[in-house]
């Protein structure tokens, strides 16, 4: 569906990633793996075609990403950035509702399919009672839920959240994740998401892509990126695997060594 | 109360200013009398008065008012800024520049407004040239860059009231707090703010969505640097609109997209109009007190919105407070 090519990308002058080639198929979920400042965001805003490429091109169903209307891009991909810029005075239903926006029809007002969707998802983020509360009164974690249901709101092809699990709970992190896995599995959805935590991406990723941050980089399924000596060298930190109910946890060694609190 | 409901209760208040506007004043005329006489705009004194002397006044007014509170809303969207208010770019210092320089070497009117203009438009390609120079719209840069400019126009504002003989200052003064008492013909003004509310009605969507940052906005299908150029044009247009009729006019700008937002109007396709119909209702008030409160002696009307728009500002500044510390 995404198609990447020899994808190059800097960040302040410095090369970030070099020759990126990886298709992205519908229905796969990706994991982003890769320590701070490594070019997570950044290739997935040129992924979302909100950064043209320093080299190379991105390409969506075969088409370049630059040559397409954004509305028609915005029908098919959907982006959860790290953090919005903006300041949105109107309620919580008001925000949500903004995800029908490449698919409104008519600039004023909104179809009862357009509602009908939006409310549906605000139910499912579990927002029924915020809806008509101003969207900035909202406390972290239920601004983080309300912009996930503007995502599912846009009902896009192709998902690209970056650290979609930062600021909720438990209970809304799985809840998160097991709605992105749904999408994939039912609806043939793309899931590509930039994550730190590596039990919930060994759980809910197929695919993993590692990314160095000096212009190398890694793509590969689990058996083969998922590993402890990759994991450990990509985080430049000694990781421990163990066998738990069936599933394989990385545990972060201490730091040997006196370390300042000792 | 709906949205519609709000809208229409807005423009019968306007309506209502409109009358009081031509209501009061040294003769004062009973509201029936004058909804007689603009319906049968006949001979006679009472007609002269409402026709040749109020009328004029209250358009500008009207006008002046609806602009500003356009281009705030414009530029507070634009900006993403709460704070962002018609003049932030220093577009209307340029044009009051050019004004006062037509004034300072005695040029007629004509070629004072056509020296303002001039000034405007420098001013907004420069700051136009500047924020898109990075090809993005950071909003801090373009407001550093506006505040810059704006002190820089000032400091020539002064120059230019010093350089001014004494008999030129009070008028200067007057017209650069904002002074409708020497407002032309405004009925070109109700136009041009009517056309650019027209124009700017099928962009409100597109602002709602642009208060989600401008990343956002594009993945959801914004051309934002677009839809940025054609709201900076609007914006300034109506701000110099109203500089060239009643000079510079504060806090109407700023404050009345706020007070249309504190009644539960935030989604911008009816903030739009509703912020018009209100921020030319309340200069209309605003000016009927400034040339009635001592007459006869006549107040800057810039003055009195100054006066109400500081309290009001500072309440609202503190409710911004509360908000972050929750």
């Amino acid at each position: 569906m995404l198609r990447a090519e020899a994808l190059g990308l800097g960040y302040a002058g410095r090369m970030l990633i070099e020759g990126l080639s990886v298709d992205l198929r519908a229905g796969e979920v990706w994991g982003v793996l890769g320590r701070n400042g490594s070019g997570k965001s950044t290739l997935l805003h040129a992924l979302a075609g909100l950064r043209p490429p320093d080299a190379g091109a991105v390409s969506l169903d075969g088409e370049p990403l630059g040559t397409l209307p954004r509305r028609r891009l915005a029908r098919r991909v959907g982006v959860l950035l790290q953090q919005d810029s903006g300041e949105f005075w109107g309620s919580t239903r008001d925000y949500v509702l903004l995800g029908r926006y490449p698919h409104a029809r008519s600039p004023f007002g909104w179809s009862a399919e357009d509602e009908r969707i939006a409310d549906g998802e605000l139910g499912l983020h579990h927002l029924d009672g915020l809806a008509h509360r101003a969207f900035v009164s909202l406390s972290g974690g239920e601004r983080q839920r309300a912009r996930a249901a503007a995502l599912f709101t846009q009902r896009p092809a192709a998902y690209l959240l970056d650290e979609p699990l930062q600021n909720l709970d438990l209970p809304h992190q799985v809840a998160m994740l097991e709605r992105l896995a749904l999408e994939a599995r039912e609806r043939g959805a793309l899931v590509l998401m930039v994550l730190h935590d590596l039990l919930f991406a060994a759980r809910y990723c197929s695919r993993f892509l590692l990314l160095s941050g000096e212009g190398r980089w890694h793509a590969g399924g689990a058996a083969d990126a998922f590993s402890a000596a990759r994991l450990g060298e990509l985080y430049g930190f000694a990781l421990t695997p163990v066998d738990a109910g069936g599933e394989r946890l990385f545990l972060p060694q201490r730091p040997s060594g006196p370390g300042p609190h000792v | 109360m709906s949205h519609r409901t709000a809208l229409l209760v807005l423009a019968l208040a306007a309506a209502a200013a409109v009358l009081v506007g031509l209501a009061a004043g040294s003769v004062p005329i009973a509201p029936g009398r004058i909804l007689s006489v603009l319906v049968h705009p006949g001979e006679g004194a009472v007609a002269d008065i409402v026709w040749k002397l109020r009328l004029p006044r209250v358009v500008a007014a009207f006008s002046c008012g609806a602009l500003l509170a356009y281009a705030g809303v414009l530029m507070q969207a634009l900006l993403r800024n709460p704070l962002a208010d018609p003049y932030v770019f220093g577009i209307s210092g340029g044009a009051a520049l050019g004004v006062m320089a037509g004034m300072l070497v005695g040029a007629g009117a004509a070629a004072q407004t056509a020296l303002g203009l001039g000034g405007a438009v420098a001013v907004a390609l420069l700051v136009l040239a500047m924020g898109l120079r990075s090809g993005d719209w950071n909003p801090y840069r373009l407001l550093l860059t506006g505040v810059v400019v704006a002190a820089g126009l000032n400091a020539l504002l002064s120059l230019i009231l010093v350089l001014a003989p004494q008999a030129a200052v009070k008028g200067m003064l007057y017209w650069l707090m904002g002074d409708l008492g020497y407002a032309g013909d405004a009925w070109p003004a109700l136009l041009v703010a009517a056309l650019l509310v027209a124009v700017a009605m099928p962009l409100t969507p597109a602002m709602n969505v642009l208060a989600l940052g401008r990343l956002k906005a594009q993945s959801l299908g914004i051309a934002a640097g677009r839809v940025g150029v054609a709201l900076f044009a609007m914006a300034a247009a109506a701000a110099v609109t109203s500089v060239l009729v009643g000079g510079t006019i504060g806090f109407v700008g700023l404050i009345v997209p706020h007070l249309v937002r504190l009644a539960g109007i935030a989604d911008h396709r009816w903030l739009l109009p509703s912020s018009a119909l209100a921020g030319g209702g309340l200069l209309t008030l605003a000016d009927t007190v400034a040339r009635s409160a001592l007459a006869p002696l006549q107040l800057p009307v810039g003055v009195l919105t100054a006066l109400i728009g500081v309290p009001a500002l500072l309440l609202l500044l503190g409710r911004k407070q509360d908000h972050a510390a929750r």
